[in-house]
């Protein structure tokens, strides 16, 4: 099964493409240049691996939180090459992809998300599988819901601007700060591969993102 | 050639199949009106939400309506700019995905081009060179258009467009948002010439509009009046002629500078049916056509966009997937096609 992977919600542009028998990777530091670098990208990681787009059998991507265009980029183009091609796409959650790519058993997956408050999340590896303990949230950092126990690690750019309050709050429960963790295509891809098996995926116009946060502009009426 | 056109450039997401041997084989138009009203005015971000889960239902059901399947397409053609930035991006992310996933070009085009070229979709399309008003919330152009890609700008708006004057007026009488369109209705209903509006710009000798000082005018009107259903009525046929004297006069202008006997109508206030009865009256007096795009392409559509990638892929296809958007873009600065 050829499955290419797509992670946007960072300023880094993620693809990763499994061919059952190996992982073909980009990782590209693109900014504000994603729109522009994506399909070029994606083509020549196709070709690296000696593939064409007509041999795509399943597109997975980050869905979000995250960056609210990195993930409509990674959306759009996912269910645009999935129309065209009549395939299933999945929606994966890109804080479960940072708690992935950190590798660590407990982790509080965190991304910045501006206006003092970061998405959140923490999983916990059992028997080589993620379990979600506590699930995508936006909080301020000092609010963040506290998970159980000891031996956390705290992964992710949402550490690197908040890491004061977060560590403050987190105590003794905090064991690890990895806060240069970034949410892959590789990790999104080794999430969707068994789901995308098992018959998870779905038409390409249901894989739309996940944004958390909704309030996004005042109603005549609030202001 | 069979293009498909998907248009998302501000609060309506547009879908069309275009057929350059058999015209235009089917559109779709969802208005966001609705999602944005309780908020005075467009929310980019709401925008950018509502496109993603509409264009690619909408592309289906067009396709369904055609008859057609969507690897038939010879190419797709997506709005690059102007517009909102972040809306931009998700028509030119799943266009440009789709054009991939098929192997055909994609291309990127102006949104305002779109609108010029709308009327060679009616059944009477006007010849070249014309001259364009391009009217609408977002714009006031006068153009004159020579060919496809060659544009030469006469005159616009130094301030608010006049559909943003209609609408901003539609909120100073209660009419909620956007008003524009019931503005025009209550307008049917009230007497002209009752409350003395000024007409900006009518003799400033050029091709310029301005509209702002009109909404303000009314504001004090307003205010020093009682606002029965009656008066608000009265208010609003005034405003309606002002701007529509203001957009008369100056297209009569363009057209005597220019030396050209065809005007051609684009964009949401093309469809103003105040508008259309007074530039008739002058067409016949004065010795020019005026054409404009069929109603429901007044508004923003996906089939002026998949027209306009036609025209323009039959004069050069673009070679690659890499895909922008262009929030400010300049009409006269776009290369003539072939």
């Amino acid at each position: 099964m050829n499955i290419l992977a797509i992670e946007t919600a960072t300023e880094v542009l993620s693809l990763a493409l499994g061919t059952g028998a190996r992982v073909h990777e980009t990782t590209l530091a693109a900014g504000a240049r994603q729109a522009e670098l994506i399909l070029g990208e994606i083509d020549a990681l196709l070709r690296r691996a000696g593939l064409g787009v007509r041999n795509l059998d399943a597109i997975a991507f980050g869905a979000g939180p995250g960056s609210f265009t990195g993930l409509r980029i990674a959306c759009g183009v996912a269910q645009g090459i999935a129309a065209a091609r009549v395939l299933p796409v999945l929606a994966v959650g890109t804080l479960e992809a940072l708690a992935e790519a950190s590798g660590v058993k407990r982790a509080i997956a965190c991304l910045d998300a501006r206006m003092g408050e970061v998405y959140h999340a923490a999983f916990e590896r059992r028997d080589g599988t993620l379990h979600e303990i506590i699930p995508a949230g936006l909080d301020r950092p000092d609010a963040l819901p506290l998970p159980p126990g000891e031996g956390w690690t705290g992964c992710g750019p949402g550490f690197a601007a908040h890491r004061a309050a977060l560590v403050a709050r987190l105590g003794a429960r905090l064991e690890a700060v990895r806060a240069e963790v970034l949410p892959t295509a590789a990790a999104v891809l080794r999430l969707a591969a068994p789901r995308l098996a098992a018959g998870e995926g779905s038409d390409p116009e249901r894989a739309v993102p996940v944004y958390l946060r909704e309030r996004v502009a005042l109603k005549t009426a609030e202001r | 050639m069979l293009v498909l056109g998907i248009e998302t450039s501000c609060d309506e997401t547009g879908v069309a199949l275009y057929d350059s041997a058999r015209g235009l084989l089917a559109h779709e138009v969802h208005s966001q009106a609705a999602l944005h009203a309780e908020y005075g005015g467009v929310v980019p971000e709401l925008a950018s939400r509502d496109h993603i889960r509409r264009t690619l239902p909408l592309v289906r059901r067009v396709l369904a309506r055609a008859g057609a399947r969507l690897d038939e397409l010879d190419a797709v053609a997506y709005t690059e700019g102007p517009g909102l930035a972040g809306a931009l991006l998700v028509g030119a992310s799943i266009a440009s995905g789709i054009a991939y996933g098929l192997g055909v070009p994609a291309l990127g085009v102006h949104h305002l081009e779109g609108h010029l070229l709308s009327p060679l979709l009616s059944r009477t399309p006007p010849a070249f060179p014309f001259v364009a008003l391009l009217v609408s919330g977002g714009h006031t152009q006068l153009m004159e258009v020579a060919g496809v890609g060659r544009y030469r700008l006469l005159g616009e708006t130094l301030d608010d467009a006049a559909g943003e004057a209609f609408d901003k007026t539609a909120q100073v009488l209660g009419l909620g948002y956007p008003g524009g369109p019931a503005l025009a209705q209550l307008a049917d209903r009230g007497r002209r010439g009752r409350h003395r509006l000024p007409r900006p710009m009518i003799a400033s000798g050029d091709l310029e509009f301005s509209f702002s000082g009109l909404k303000t005018a009314v504001l004090t009107l307003v205010r020093s009046a009682v606002l029965d259903e009656g008066t608000k009525a009265d208010v609003a046929a005034e405003f309606q002629e002002a701007v529509v004297d203001v957009l008369v006069a100056k297209c009569r202008a363009a057209l005597a500078s220019t030396g050209h006997r065809r005007l051609v109508i684009a964009g949401g206030v093309g469809a103003n049916r105040r508008l259309r009865e007074r530039l008739d009256a002058a067409a016949a007096t004065g010795g020019f056509e005026v054409f404009y795009p069929e109603l429901a392409l007044c508004t923003d559509n996906g089939a002026m966009i998949a027209l306009a990638g036609a025209l323009r892929l039959q004069a050069s296809a673009p070679r690659d997937y890499a895909f922008t958007v262009r929030p400010r873009w300049d009409l006269a600065a776009l290369p003539a096609a072939g």
